[in-house]
């Protein structure tokens, strides 16, 4: 019932380069929240005396109120249920939860572990979803991810994006480090290691790869990596800089810019490497492309039009259209798994910030209130945007809801994190 | 418009051989330098030959690599930007021409023309003015006469700042272009 495959590479990952050992992970803030928040109240699971007691409740519970569609009730106070037949609802509708987790943990023979969940609907007195995961001890977090992303569906109609993983680049001292990590900043791996930096991560749609750029060649290289064996291959090493990655919903091509043949322009070219072929003319600075979710459409930034502005084209070719008007800054654009909206980083007054705009009726709304963010991408699940910033003179990671109302910092003291990719 | 061009890059030679007087015409359209360039590249060999004839080099008159004299215009590999520009200024040809005497005079050399951008904004959209900027500079030397094969124009975007300040001055410093041998 776990996702086993997805799993899987980080795993293998860990098996294989056992010099790349997991660095403390970022630390958690959480400021602000949804207007209307339900109130879901997580009991510590049951488990046998002698058993290790893993904090499944404590990482679900934050990675709900991460979302800012939910607040803890505290369950203080209250004689535990593990089982539904144990539930008095009276008592946990006196402490305002709306909802209620609950769930006990059993250990299997060859030291794998049963881990049995219940949501109930306290106000109706009904049960909206129950699972079992038979899982090994390296699956704990995974499984509270996927324990809170069905506690997310089941409650707002919406899965949740909790059990997917980001990419991001630290830079520690004078060396760069290519992560990828939970969508928490848990559970971080280092993939990639060099003291050139590295720049514009990018996971695969399948989760199994990453196409990065590396300056280790002391110029500007696209590669894409396996995260399951490391192995990786120069997709774009052409004369000039090769960078900007993006991956074809399907897998298979990616848009780069390469300045081989003038300024900064966007191809297409296969993940081995193979098929190159040219999409923007005109020898203006055009980079940054994106997919569209169905794969028909590239945005990009260029400054073709005098100044940075984002711009959209069919993947098939023709004539690029004008997509920003606000303002004369407006870069890095990102789409949301619907298709609906972008978010991009708009420049006013020098701050830059993110801002999400609807394709739709073209509006424009800035989510965030910081002065230097940088490469915006949205959740699988669309509801919040990871980006980068600076705190002080350090680089973090945030994440911000789409209403701007939540926003999430991921921090490690001393340690410049930046070019943060949400993936699946 | 051959006429004129070739009287331009004539001036140019010349100005290569030494000439620190009239300065020649500054190549800042990037839509148009784009034809002269392609212009130049076919038109340039006979013009190259005259230029290596009559340009000063120090070849077999030191042990010294005059790259790295400082007393020579070729120990300067800096060519800096204004904010939000891709024009080489007048004050860095001179430099350039130093420059570009050497490699066509020694077609074994190369340069990799290092474009840099400041800190501020997107990095894939620093990297690509990065890139303006190497370019900028990869077309002057061009229409002086330098082989496209000698020359790479990379850019390292904001990634590997000479002054990681966030001053006014920091950022200028960062905004440049270094003329890079391949072989130092």
């Amino acid at each position: 019932m776990l996702r086993a495959v997805l799993l899987f590479p980080l795993l293998c990952l860990a098996l294989l380069h056992p010099s790349f050992s997991a660095w403390a992970a970022m630390e958690i803030q959480v400021v602000g929240g949804g207007a209307s928040q339900i109130a879901v109240a997580m009991v510590p699971f049951q488990a046998a005396p002698d058993q290790p007691m893993p904090a499944l409740t404590d990482i679900a519970g934050k990675d709900l109120e991460r979302s800012g569609q939910f607040r803890r009730v505290d369950v203080s106070g209250v004689q535990p249920p593990f089982s539904p037949a144990q539930v008095n609802y009276d008592v946990w509708r006196n402490k305002g939860a709306d909802a209620l987790v609950i769930g006990q943990v059993a250990a299997l023979p060859g030291g794998r572990f049963d881990v049995r969940f219940y949501l109930l609907d306290v106000v109706r007195q009904t049960q909206l979803a129950a699972f079992s995961y038979d899982i090994s001890p390296n699956q704990w977090r995974a499984t509270a991810h996927q324990i809170a992303d069905i506690v997310h569906e089941k409650l707002t109609g919406i899965p949740g994006a909790f059990g997917s993983r980001i990419a991001y680049v630290q830079k520690r001292g004078s060396q760069f480090e290519l992560k990828v990590a939970d969508a928490d900043g848990q559970n971080p791996r280092t993939v990639m290691r060099s003291v050139e930096p590295v720049i514009s991560p990018r996971l695969s749609p399948d989760g199994g790869r990453v196409a990065y750029v590396s300056f280790e060649d002391k110029k500007p290289i696209v590669y894409v990596q396996s995260l399951k064996d490391g192995s990786r291959r120069k997709v774009a090493a052409f004369k000039g800089s090769n960078s900007a990655p993006a991956w074809a919903p399907d897998g298979r091509r990616l848009a780069v810019v390469l300045t081989r043949d003038e300024a900064s322009q966007i191809y297409l070219i296969n993940a081995d490497g193979s098929g190159l072929t040219r999409l923007t003319r005109g020898g203006n600075l055009d980079t940054e492309p994106v997919f569209s979710p169905d794969g028909k459409t590239l945005y990009f930034t260029s400054d073709r039009g005098g100044s940075a502005q984002i711009y959209q084209m069919p993947v098939s070719g023709g004539e690029p259209r004008r997509v920003s008007f606000n303002g004369r800054y407006n870069a890095s654009p990102a789409v949301s798994p619907d298709g609906r909206y972008l978010a991009y980083i708009n420049r006013e007054e020098g701050r830059f910030r993110v801002a999400l705009h609807e394709l739709a009726t073209g509006q424009m709304r800035v989510l965030t209130d910081t002065e230097r963010d940088e490469s915006p991408s949205f959740a699988p699940n669309g509801q919040a945007v990871l980006y980068a910033t600076v705190l002080g003179r350090q680089g973090i990671l945030g994440a911000v809801t789409l209403d701007g109302k939540t926003r999430t910092r991921l921090s490690e003291s001393g340690v410049d994190a930046r070019e943060p990719a949400w993936g699946q | 418009m051959n006429k004129v061009l070739w009287s331009a890059l004539f001036a140019l030679t010349l100005s290569a051989c030494g000439s620190t007087g009239d300065k020649p015409a500054t190549v800042d359209d990037q839509s148009s330098d784009r034809a002269a360039t392609q212009t130049s590249s076919s038109e340039r060999i006979g013009m190259g030959g005259d230029g290596v004839t009559g340009s000063a080099l120090p070849g077999g008159r030191a042990m010294a690599d005059p790259r790295k004299d400082p007393a020579s215009a070729l120990s300067r590999r800096s060519i800096h930007f204004d904010f939000d520009s891709f024009v080489v200024k007048d004050e860095f040809h001179p430099v350039l021409e130093a420059h570009a005497s050497l490699l066509k005079a020694n077609r074994g050399l190369s340069v990799i023309l290092q474009g840099n951008a400041d800190e501020r904004g997107s990095r894939e959209y620093n990297l690509a003015l990065g890139q303006k900027r190497a370019e900028a500079v990869r077309k002057v030397l061009a229409v002086m006469g330098v082989s496209d094969a000698q020359m790479e124009a990379i850019s390292f975007g904001e990634e590997k700042p000479r002054n990681p300040g966030n001053t006014e001055e920091a950022y200028a410093e960062n905004r440049r272009t270094d003329v890079v041998y391949a072989d130092e």
